[in-house]
């Protein structure tokens, strides 16, 4: 007998694994059909379809937890594993602070996020690949020098999340997704360079043409054709909305709890500081409407929300879950991740920069001599010291206009000075992903080979 | 090993030979060149440690089989984590569509297909051992960590193993199977001198059982390495950026290899034409101090495997030899396209996943020179004995890798450590500038993990100490 995927049956299993002997149980059931197709030179790669199902029930016996997860919803299974969990669950040592959630804290509604699009799972499969075959087309005749692909294609996904636990909450959300991605290669004196664009959406109307994409991917490929590395100077660094995100994502990992519960963050200990220039406020929204990132409740069943990170330049909040709040002595932000197995994780909901007042090419104008970056090879990024230093691709910068391009060199800083050195925000702050930024100008930084 | 983990599938999941002819049979149903279903269960655990807590422990079990079709250069891809045969033929149903030619091939019926090695015949694999004897290792690990210098806390650790059977039918008559163990051990330690914060870290493991972690890489091992790594981090000056000689240690430094020509020497990207490295066959594309294999085939490495996931025989395949581009790593699919040999590199994160041509353990043989004379060879550069993670473009061939521990070298002689670091370089021209190959060739501890496509797969490096005369160093200095 199989497992029903309601949130009933997660319940009765919640209630069932506290009957076996655990003090508080959760579960969660997901399901997810996913597609994806990719092209290259007009033809299919490779073509998949498929669906999938996982549970995860994580028991916990006076503080002492553990946790099991499967692919087989036969009930048999699931109830072996569950006793797994509670043999577990004796040999691991108690911890005060774990558990589930106060009874008062959990959402006491759903709201309809406008996560789920019926379009992408209507839309036929020859469409989905048409969608692919533009965008690899449009890139293509966008000029001769487009010589090659290394891949591109459609992607969507369907799932259902189900979560519920002993102390009564339960849970249940649709959610699609929808991605397209071109991956020219240019060529010229017989170098190759490679660069890609893409959207994702949850909603197929929003998502950017086939053409639109192509197009951009041809344009980012070409420029890059002819990169030279330039000697190591000290200069402003314009870092582009899709580089930027980049350090929106740092920024997550110094706010989240379970950076700063160990300590192992640059931002410890500063809520209520200045940590950044007053120009720059970081927000997460788990609950922006169709985000990427959004949902209705989190990983433990709380209502998810909207927090300032950084409101003009002062740390206001840290982003976390149950587990890291209670070690803080603070209250969860709703930010509990749950995967199928081990404990809750703190994640982001989507996480954004908000814009300013100024155009991209206001910001490279006011340049005389900088780096436009484009692209950052390389995990050079110490969360702990906020050291900073990676390998880089981009565009030199001179008297305010975009000249050559460049490649072969390497960039660093420290985070810290970095957010106090934000001189400029962009105002193109687009939701293409759920970690986002407009485009940034940090005033000094070392760049060269 | 081999019937055990054929008789493990179609035992447990009422299966017989002739029901996987039928699947092969339906997945060639409307055309297409080769079918194959990989069968897998997977059973999971983890334990860990921090704040001196054992704060949890986990343990999961995932199944399924994924079905491939190909037809040309097309693969068509599907899955289901119910291995009973219904949902199993919707799968090679739903994967035979990618196929329009009509016309059905025949599949040959399998037979059980003997494997030639045995690589990880373990005595005790982690899996089987009972939770509080690897609770009594990490416990230890932290011990030896927190006792290391009053100035290491935060420490966490933790063993995680897994115990994966595999069984492979494909269209050409081939039914293999294999199990497969895996177990890490991995400890993190955080040292704190007055806000000076520093990260130290050290792990190992691979196909191996108990007795390896009580032996060899032993937890008191892993506790002291990972805080010495983190105090002397407390005494690092900012690392000059620039051009550098540079020595990298053995070991674990040969993720080198695996950025800056292992991803290039993937076939997919060779076929394609993608790869900074393609038509370079019979070229010269390092110094001719360098020889670099890849090698599948080495007992209990976490890189190695009996079979790849395809069925193959792993084994050794020479990449570059004295400087000479030789030879791709190659999976079935890009095999035939490019009319050469399979070498057992055809790999995949899981049933979910079709194979591609993947690394298994990648690095470069020893030269004859000592470590010695090597660091007493430069006058001004950098020792680099520890690395994060690293990340290559395989089109123009521009890679990175992060520095964790490193060192100056002046007048010959290793003195100050350097905070982290990043090192870049070009994949056809880094290695061009090798000047000195070591003889103390050392493969890495077994904690490498290697993304591509959005799959994920465990990997081994090694490298004996090397010398590069000119490499960039991107500094900390502002």
């Amino acid at each position: 007998m199989k497992l029903d995927l309601t949130k009933e049956s997660a319940l009765s299993l919640a209630h069932e694994a506290v009957r076996r002997g655990a003090s508080e149980a959760e579960v969660i059931i997901r399901h997810r059909t996913e597609f994806s197709v990719s092209v290259r030179l007009g033809e299919i790669e490779t073509l998949q379809q498929s669906s999938d199902q996982g549970f995860g029930l994580r028991v916990l016996i006076e503080g002492k937890q553990a946790s099991v997860s499967g692919s087989d919803l036969t009930r048999d299974t699931v109830l072996s594993l569950m006793d797994d969990a509670i043999g577990l669950a004796r040999a691991t040592s108690p911890d005060d602070t774990a558990g589930l959630p106060g009874r008062d804290e959990f959402a006491t509604s759903i709201p309809d996020l406008d996560l789920y699009d019926s379009a992408i799972e209507q839309l036929p499969t020859e469409e989905k690949i048409e969608l692919a075959h533009r965008a690899e087309r449009a890139a293509s005749d966008y000029s001769d020098q487009i010589i090659n692909f290394d891949g591109g294609g459609f992607d969507s996904a369907n799932g259902r999340a189900i979560l519920a636990n002993s102390l009564g909450f339960a849970g249940e959300y649709r959610a699609t997704s929808c991605s397209l991605v071109a991956v020219p290669v240019a060529s010229e004196n017989g170098k190759m360079q490679r660069d890609y664009w893409y959207d994702v959406r949850r909603k197929l109307s929003e998502l950017n043409t086939p053409e639109e994409i192509g197009v951009m991917a041809a344009k980012r490929t070409l420029r890059k054709l002819g990169a030279r590395p330039v000697p190591i100077q000290n200069v402003p660094v314009v870092f582009e909305p899709n580089i930027a995100r980049d350090l929106v994502g740092d920024i997550f990992t110094a706010v989240s709890g379970e950076s700063v519960f160990r300590k192992s963050s640059f931002l410890v200990g500063q809520l209520g500081e200045r940590v950044a220039s007053e120009r720059l406020t970081v927000v997460d929204d788990g609950t922006r409407l169709a985000g990427i990132g959004s949902r209705p409740f989190d990983g433990e069943g709380l209502a998810t929300r909207r927090t300032v990170v950084i409101n003009k330049g002062v740390l206001e909040s840290y982003l976390l879950n149950t587990y890291t709040a209670r070690k803080l002595g603070l209250r969860s932000t709703g930010n509990a991740g749950r995967g199928l197995v081990g404990a809750p994780s703190v994640e982001a909901g989507n996480m954004y920069v908000e814009p300013g007042p100024h155009s991209p090419e206001e910001i490279i104008k006011s340049i005389s001599k900088g780096f436009y970056v484009t692209e950052l090879i390389g995990f050079g990024v110490n969360i702990v010291t906020g050291d900073y230093s990676r390998s880089a691709s981009g565009i030199w910068i001179e008297n305010g206009e975009l000249t050559f391009p460049v490649q072969g060199v390497t960039i660093a800083g420290n985070l810290k000075e970095m957010l106090n050195d934000i001189e400029m925000i962009g105002n193109d702050l687009d939701f293409r992903g759920s970690v986002v930024s407009p485009t940034l100008l940090i005033g000094r930084m070392t760049i060269g080979a | 090993m081999s019937t055990d983990a054929i008789s493990f599938f179609l035992d447990r999941y009422g299966l017989t030979v002739g029901d996987v002819d039928k699947l092969l049979t339906i997945a060639l149903a409307r055309g297409g060149d080769y079918a194959d279903l990989y069968f897998e269960h997977r059973v999971g655990s983890t334990v860990n440690i921090e704040e001196q807590i054992i704060k949890s422990a986990s343990r999961s079990v995932m199944q399924g089989v994924g079905v491939r079709v190909i037809v040309g250069e097309k693969t068509g891809y599907a899955y289901t984590d119910e291995i009973e045969f219904e949902p199993i033929r919707r799968a090679a149903e739903t994967a035979s569509h990618i196929a329009r030619t009509g016309g059905s091939k025949t599949p040959v019926g399998v037979n059980a297909t003997p494997r030639d090695l045995n690589l990880y015949p373990v005595e005790k694999p982690l899996s089987s051992v009972e939770l509080a004897t690897k609770i009594g290792l990490i416990k230890r690990g932290d011990e030896v960590a927190r006792a290391y210098d009053s100035r290491i806390r935060e420490v966490q650790s933790s063993i995680t193993d897994e115990m994966k059977y595999v069984m492979i039918a494909s269209s050409d008559g081939r039914l293999i199977g294999d199990i497969q163990p895996m177990a890490r051990f991995g400890l993190s330690c955080i040292a704190d001198d007055d806000g000076n914060l520093q990260v130290g870290r050290a792990g190992g493991g691979g196909r191996i059982g108990l007795d390896f972690f009580e032996n060899e890489l032993t937890a008191e091992h892993l506790g002291a390495e990972a805080a010495r790594q983190a105090i002397i981090q407390l005494q690092a000056v900012d690392t000059p950026a620039g051009k550098f000689e540079v020595v990298l240690g053995p070991g674990w430094p040969g993720i080198l290899l695996h950025e800056a020509v292992g991803h290039g020497l993937e076939s997919d990207f060779n076929r394609k034409q993608t790869s900074a490295f393609s038509g370079l066959i019979g070229q010269q594309v390092t110094s001719e101090l360098c020889t670099v294999v890849d090698d599948g085939a080495i007992p209990n490495r976490r890189g190695s495997l009996n079979i790849d996931d395809e069925g193959h025989p792993t084994g050794r395949t020479v990449l570059i030899e004295n400087g000479i581009l030789r030879g791709y790593m190659n999976d079935y699919l890009n095999a035939g396209l490019m009319k050469s040999e399979r070498t057992g590199n055809g790999r995949r994160q899981s049933y979910k996943h079709p194979p591609l041509p993947r690394m298994t353990n990648t690095f470069m043989l020893a030269g004859n020179d000592t470590r010695e004379d090597i660091i007493r060879s430069v006058k001004r550069g950098l020792y680099a004995v520890q690395f994060g993670g690293g990340q290559v473009d395989i089109t123009s061939g521009e890679f990175a890798f992060s520095a964790s521990e490193a060192y100056l070298i002046e007048d010959g002689k290793v003195t100050a450590p350097v905070k982290g670091a990043t090192f870049r370089g070009n994949g056809p021209e880094a290695l061009k500038h090798v000047t000195a190959v070591g003889n103390d060739l050392e493969l890495d501890p077994g904690v490498g993990m290697c993304g591509k496509d959005g799959q994920s797969i465990p990997v081994g490096v090694g490298i004996p100490t090397i010398k590069i005369s000119e490499m960039t160093v991107g500094g900390t200095q502002r």
